[in-house]
């Protein structure tokens, strides 16, 4: 890797890593008081677990070899990876990597929020990562839905949808919150939730811009459109609710600037032009209304993971097949409708996703359901009550 | 001496403050209550879900004076927080039987 593109590779990675932390305040701000630390320590929780699993295990069976399905254990605890011979490329993509692989479990703690054992979690994190997160990664990067002609470049159908599907799976093995839905659980802190969304919004810069692994024109369009779709999403989600509600709401900015930033993070770096303000907009309308479907369905996702990551990633995904322009970033993919092609990339684009929902869907029910049966997957009714953070960590937030 | 406590709303705690040292108090002690009266609660709205607020934040000043002074007390409160809407808050007198000045021992009127 030359030495300009391995400097916006190294920086990329640390803006992703700072997004965990900007993760934990988003949710954490929308939380309880009492349930605000057990919240943090979730996300933090995978920025620990996770690094070490990636060396070890992850990297290797995410990315090693060339099969369709899972990788191998070539590279078992990074042997024969050297700095070297590349410049030190491989080893910074790994580093890059592994931030995404810690984030993305972190998403699905907002699902989960105020009645999650700890220890469930503990446990739960880095088997969900090696049996969801690893191979659904391998199918879209260098396995057999990427080889099908899907794109998905920097984790929208990988992470988002992904996350945001076992979402689902968790919370209805989990069962919903006490009191959900008559008692009312509004947000604790509104100006935690509003740094953790400018938090998200500047380390998100690196995880679409330095997908192009690259310091290229490519990785200058991700930026770019990174930063107009959340900006178009937060507009259309302020605009809906003002509309329909009759106020403008600080949520509504800091949900349609995240609903924003999933739907452009599949479409990044193969869209141009108008098409990010586009699919922000239609991000930030549709993900106003997803996060009602779960006190009609009555699923009880506490912080709208599905509402937010999963809708925001399947409409982002979705849209690369109409607005996909391989002419623009002179790239060997497909043409999506807007630009002369046919409904192939929107189909692989649907079968990519399908295939990720059903996989994430059924596994993470099943872990949710071997941890249910074996410790527990939820909290003592009088924990729950009293708050997880004096009852889990024997710490308080604010005193 | 009389203790009189006065429940009004949080942004009038300033001109009421004022209010109270332009008529010669020297102390008052404020705590940051919430509750209701026949205003109620009031609403929000997050994702478009509203949540019913029952109690909602009001500051308690407490002070003790003497007889003497208790109508003017009184009503420099209540004119210092009136907005003339609904959920303004009250004032209450309360007989107090003993205070004590701890740093020197003085009693009744002279430690106040």
């Amino acid at each position: 890797m030359e030495s300009a593109s391995l400097t916006w590779v190294l920086i990329s990675s640390a803006l992703v890593l700072f997004m965990t932390p900007g993760l934990a305040f988003f949710y954490g701000g929308m939380d309880r008081g009492r349930n605000v630390l057990n919240m943090l320590m979730m996300n933090f929780y995978c920025v620990l677990i996770i690094p070490v699993l990636w060396m070890v295990l992850g990297y290797t069976l995410a990315q090693g070899g060339d099969g369709n399905w899972i990788g191998n254990f070539d590279w078992l605890l990074l042997k024969d990876i050297g700095v070297m011979e590349d410049g030190g490329g491989q080893i910074a993509t790994i580093a890059f990597l592994g931030m995404f692989a810690a984030i993305t479990p972190a998403l699905i703690s907002g699902a989960v929020a105020d009645r999650m054992k700890f220890s469930a979690w503990a446990i739960f994190v880095p088997v969900w990562s090696l049996l969801v997160y690893v191979p659904v990664f391998k199918w879209i990067y260098g396995g057999w839905l990427g080889d099908r002609g899907s794109l998905d470049f920097a984790g929208g159908t990988a992470i988002h949808v992904n996350a945001g599907i076992a979402a689902l799976a968790a919370v209805l093995v989990l069962g919903k919150r006490k009191g959900w839905p008559t008692e009312g659980h509004p947000p604790h802190s509104m100006p935690l939730v509003m740094i953790g969304t400018g938090i998200l919004w500047f380390g998100w810069f690196g995880f679409n811009a330095g997908s192009a692994l690259a310091a290229n024109g490519q990785a200058a369009q991700a930026f770019m459109n990174t930063f107009l779709a959340a900006a178009a999403a937060g507009l259309a989600w302020v605009a809906t609710e003002w509309l329909r509600d009759g106020k403008p709401t600080n949520l509504g900015a800091a949900s349609g600037i995240v609903a924003g930033l999933v739907a452009i993070t599949p479409a990044a770096g193969y869209v141009s032009g108008v098409a990010p303000i586009i699919i922000g907009l239609i991000a930030g309308v549709v993900c106003c209304y997803a996060v009602r479907l779960k006190s009609k369905a009555g699923y009880d996702d506490a912080l709208d993971v599905v509402g937010v990551h999963f809708v925001g990633g399947l409409v982002g995904s979705l849209l690369i097949g109409f607005f996909a322009n391989p002419e623009f970033f002179d790239g060997a993919f497909e043409e999506g409708i807007f630009y002369g092609g046919d409904a192939g990339l929107l189909l692989e684009q649907a079968i990519a996703n399908g295939a990720a929902i059903v996989w994430s869907f059924v596994v993470t029910f099943a872990i949710f359901l071997a941890i249910k049966k074996t410790i527990g997957v939820r909290v003592d009714p009088q924990d729950e009550a009293d708050g997880l953070d004096y009852a889990l960590h024997a710490e308080s937030a604010y005193h | 001496m009389k203790l009189i406590t006065a429940i009004v709303k949080p942004f009038k705690l300033d001109d009421v403050k004022d209010a109270l040292q332009a008529s010669g108090v020297q102390g008052i002690t404020v705590s940051e209550v919430r509750g209701f009266g026949r205003q109620g609660g009031h609403s929000e709205t997050y994702r478009g879900a509203e949540y019913k607020i029952d109690f909602v934040p009001k500051v308690r000043l407490e002070l003790v004076v003497d007889d003497s002074s208790v109508d003017s007390v009184v009503a420099a409160i209540k004119a210092a927080a009136n907005t003339g809407k609904i959920g303004d808050g009250k004032i209450w007198v309360t007989d107090v039987a003993r205070i004590v000045r701890i740093r020197t021992g003085e009693e009744g009127p002279d430690a106040i």
